[in-house]
């Protein structure tokens, strides 16, 4: 039996003489039962009529009860609306079948209610009628299935047009008197939500399709559920000239008329100005809705770890000028490909701790990166496993090397960003000095300590960046002599310094500078990474 | 690491990242020619060309004067932002700074190129020596960032080092054979 009561008769007769389905009258009855939706809408619809005709002490005439009822919508919208003066299109095609078989109740009886079990719901388009059956359910599980998704639990999403918020409040205009006098504290939130109906019904056969997999209400595994009405998309522009506010464009949409965009005007507009733009009850439509692909999606997955670039022709991150690739291939590529076909991901964004020129290496422990890995198909491995993928990584290239692979949180990859500027780096350069110069003559260098340089921005980098003087630190250095032109110069600096423009000063423009504190021209012919002083993500045993 | 090749003929900074443009005879005055670094990235260093007249015969620079007019003043140039936003937009004629010679002797220094001014270069101010030291590296003039799509075009009224190397072998001849 139906969870109704005495005051839900009213509410039934008028729905269902406005042409809505059984479930919506279950929803506008605030029913929230969940088995009332999920049993065939046919014996809803059934037990709906039986229930009202009760009432009628014996006279089993549902026709006259639900005339009836028309006839006092009709007087009471005519009130409020002009609009609705024009019935809607199943009511008229009705009206000659009942007069014509007045004498014949019974068989007139049945026409009718073979007639509203195949009719087109005036509010959820099909939604909550044959849209919510095994077809669609079928269609669910074939679409999770073919991409072979590994996961324990799903959450269904749905979207559905918005135009059909036009038509919900159009009906609530419709019943809002009745819904009231069942309960003083009834109001439109009340009333069942389409999405949570169609999940009420949906979600424990997608779940049996699938082989028993929990779906629930949060999720990494989100299955999208997407129905378009084209039909009625003019539905909600009325609502554009009532509540210009609500519509501003906006560069990345597609159409003004969003979901929360509708919502928001239908919440200003006032129940008359309403009711002279929009027919209510809502209008007959002559086609459901249309069903969209179904679309798959898992949360991010991140990636961390650190690398060491072995190559001096070797970019971070692909590098194209003018739409034209300049290198082969890039660290962020030769890390990715591996890891990407083991998540089966769709795609990913690489960020790392700074970035290395494409002429210079990074040794030592190497540079910390993280990946975020878009839409992964699988994201469940042991520790083992990971271990395994950083081999892969580590054999498919000689230019590169990872170490400390790890599965980490969003918010863990925050770390490595964290204290950009505190954080030191070292480095090894081989410089160049235009007079010869003896050993003792750069020893000097060893005790300087903790040398403030000015640093306008490089001209190399000027063209992207804001032009600033910006203060940086070299904490320490130390020299070891190869030849009257030629010494190794290794660094301790704050990040963020740029040690090729520290060596040839870059016009001037970095102060003081190696040709400065050596007083001759210097140039860096090699340059070296030899640590990134970051304590992300944590050293992972061999 | 292994050890690097003979630096002496090795290719310096602006070898490796600099693309050099000449405009001989600016203006039509002789041998006033200016140099344009232009770096891969498109940005632009304006230098004096080594044959420009402020760098020979043992002249000194007595000062350099980025006042322009009495409105207008290159040091007054301010940018902020990557997009550098407020920068004075030069054209081919702007003329940058004037620099006065010991000798008295004038010369004013042109942008050659359309683009946005950057920064000048302070620096000559505090030792004008630096132009004749070292005129195409510290001693620069101004940096000026072309529109991206002319940073190709920008350079086609301007000479390739090769073709610049010509007309200064041109003079030579011309100098020796007083006509």
């Amino acid at each position: 039996m139906l969870p109704l009561r005495e005051k839900d008769k009213p509410i039934i007769r008028k729905l269902l003489s406005a042409g809505c389905c059984a479930r919506c009258i279950l929803r506008f009855c605030c029913v929230s039962v969940q088995a009332a939706y999920r049993q065939p809408q046919e014996q809803t619809l059934e037990e709906l009529q039986a229930f009202i005709v009760d009432e009628e002490n014996g006279k089993c005439q549902d026709c006259a009860a639900t005339e009836s009822t028309g006839t006092n919508d009709k007087s009471h919208d005519a009130a409020l609306s002009e609009t609705s003066e024009d019935p809607p299109s199943k009511r008229a095609k009705l009206e000659p079948s009942v007069s014509a078989t007045k004498s014949e109740e019974d068989s007139a009886a049945l026409v009718k209610q073979k007639d509203e079990e195949s009719r087109l719901c005036v509010v959820c388009l099909g939604i909550l009628q044959e849209l919510c059956g095994t077809i669609q359910v079928i269609k669910i599980a074939e679409a999770v299935k073919a991409e072979k998704y590994e996961f324990d639990s799903l959450v269904l999403s749905l979207s559905l047009p918005a135009q059909l918020c036009v038509r919900e409040h159009s009906c609530w205009l419709h019943v809002k008197e009745e819904v009231r006098a069942k309960g003083l504290v009834l109001d439109k939130d009340d009333v069942i939500q389409v999405k949570e109906a169609f999940k009420w019904i949906m979600q424990g056969q997608v779940a049996k399709e699938l082989g028993g997999v929990a779906v629930v209400t949060k999720s990494a595994f989100e299955v999208g559920v997407e129905f378009t009405h084209p039909e009625t998309d003019t539905d909600c522009h009325f609502l554009a000239t009532t509540c210009p506010d609500c519509f501003k464009p906006t560069k990345n949409k597609q159409s003004v008329f969003t979901r929360m965009a509708v919502v928001k005007a239908l919440e200003k507009i006032s129940d008359a100005r309403f009711l002279k733009h929009y027919p209510c009850p809502p209008t007959q439509p002559t086609s459901s809705c249309t069903p969209q692909d179904i679309q798959c999606l898992h949360v991010s997955v991140f990636i961390a770890g650190r690398y060491n670039k072995f190559c001096r022709s070797l970019p971070q991150t692909p590098w194209v000028i003018d739409g034209e690739r300049r290198m082969e291939s890039s660290v962020e590529e030769l890390i990715a490909a591996p890891i990407l076909s083991t998540f089966r991901a769709d795609g990913f964004n690489f960020s790392s701790s700074g970035r290395e020129d494409v002429d210079v290496r990074t040794l030592g422990n190497g540079r910390p990166f993280a990946m975020e890995l878009l839409n992964p198909h699988r994201c469940r491995f042991s520790t083992a496993e990971i271990k395994q993928l950083q081999e892969t990584i580590n054999k498919s290239s000689d230019k590169i090397r990872v170490r400390d692979l790890q599965i980490v949180t969003r918010e863990a990859m925050s770390r490595m960003k964290e204290g950009e500027e505190e954080k030191t780096k070292s480095y090894t350069a081989l410089i160049w000095t235009q007079k010869p110069v003896q050993r003792e003559d750069i020893t000097f260098i060893d005790d300087i300590k903790d040398l403030t340089l000015d640093q306008k921005t490089p001209l190399r980098v000027l063209h992207r960046r804001a032009l600033a003087v910006r203060q940086r630190v070299i904490h320490s250095m130390n020299t070891r002599y190869v030849d009257p032109h030629h010494f190794y110069l290794g660094l301790k600096t704050q990040a963020g310094t740029y040690i090729k423009e520290f060596v040839h000063g870059d016009f001037g423009r970095t102060k003081p500078n190696l040709c400065q504190l050596l007083k001759t021209d210097t140039d860096i012919l090699e340059l070296d990474v030899e640590s990134v002083d970051v304590d992300w993500p944590p050293a992972i045993p061999e | 690491m292994d050890c690097g090749e003979e630096k002496e003929h090795a290719p310096s900074v602006i070898d490796r990242y600099y693309t050099r443009w000449y405009r001989a005879d600016m203006k039509g005055k002789p041998c006033e020619d200016h140099c344009i670094l232009q770096h891969s990235n498109r940005l632009c260093v304006v230098t004096l060309a080594e044959t420009h007249p402020v760098l020979q015969k043992g002249r000194t620079v007595k000062c350099i004067n980025y006042q322009i007019s009495t409105g207008c003043s290159r040091l007054n140039n301010k940018v902020s932002g990557k997009s550098k936003r407020g920068g004075q937009f030069l054209t081919d004629f702007a003329p940058l700074c004037r620099i006065t010679c010991s000798d008295e002797t004038e010369y004013t220094i042109y942008s050659c190129i359309r683009g946005r001014l950057l920064e000048v270069n302070e620096a000559i101010l505090e030792r004008p020596s630096l132009l004749l030291e070292k005129p195409s590296t510290e001693g620069y003039i101004a940096v000026i960032l072309p529109k991206f799509d002319e940073s190709k075009s920008i350079t086609e009224n301007l000479l390739s080092r090769e073709d610049f190397e010509i007309i200064v072998s041109k003079r030579g001849i011309a100098q020796s054979q007083p006509s």
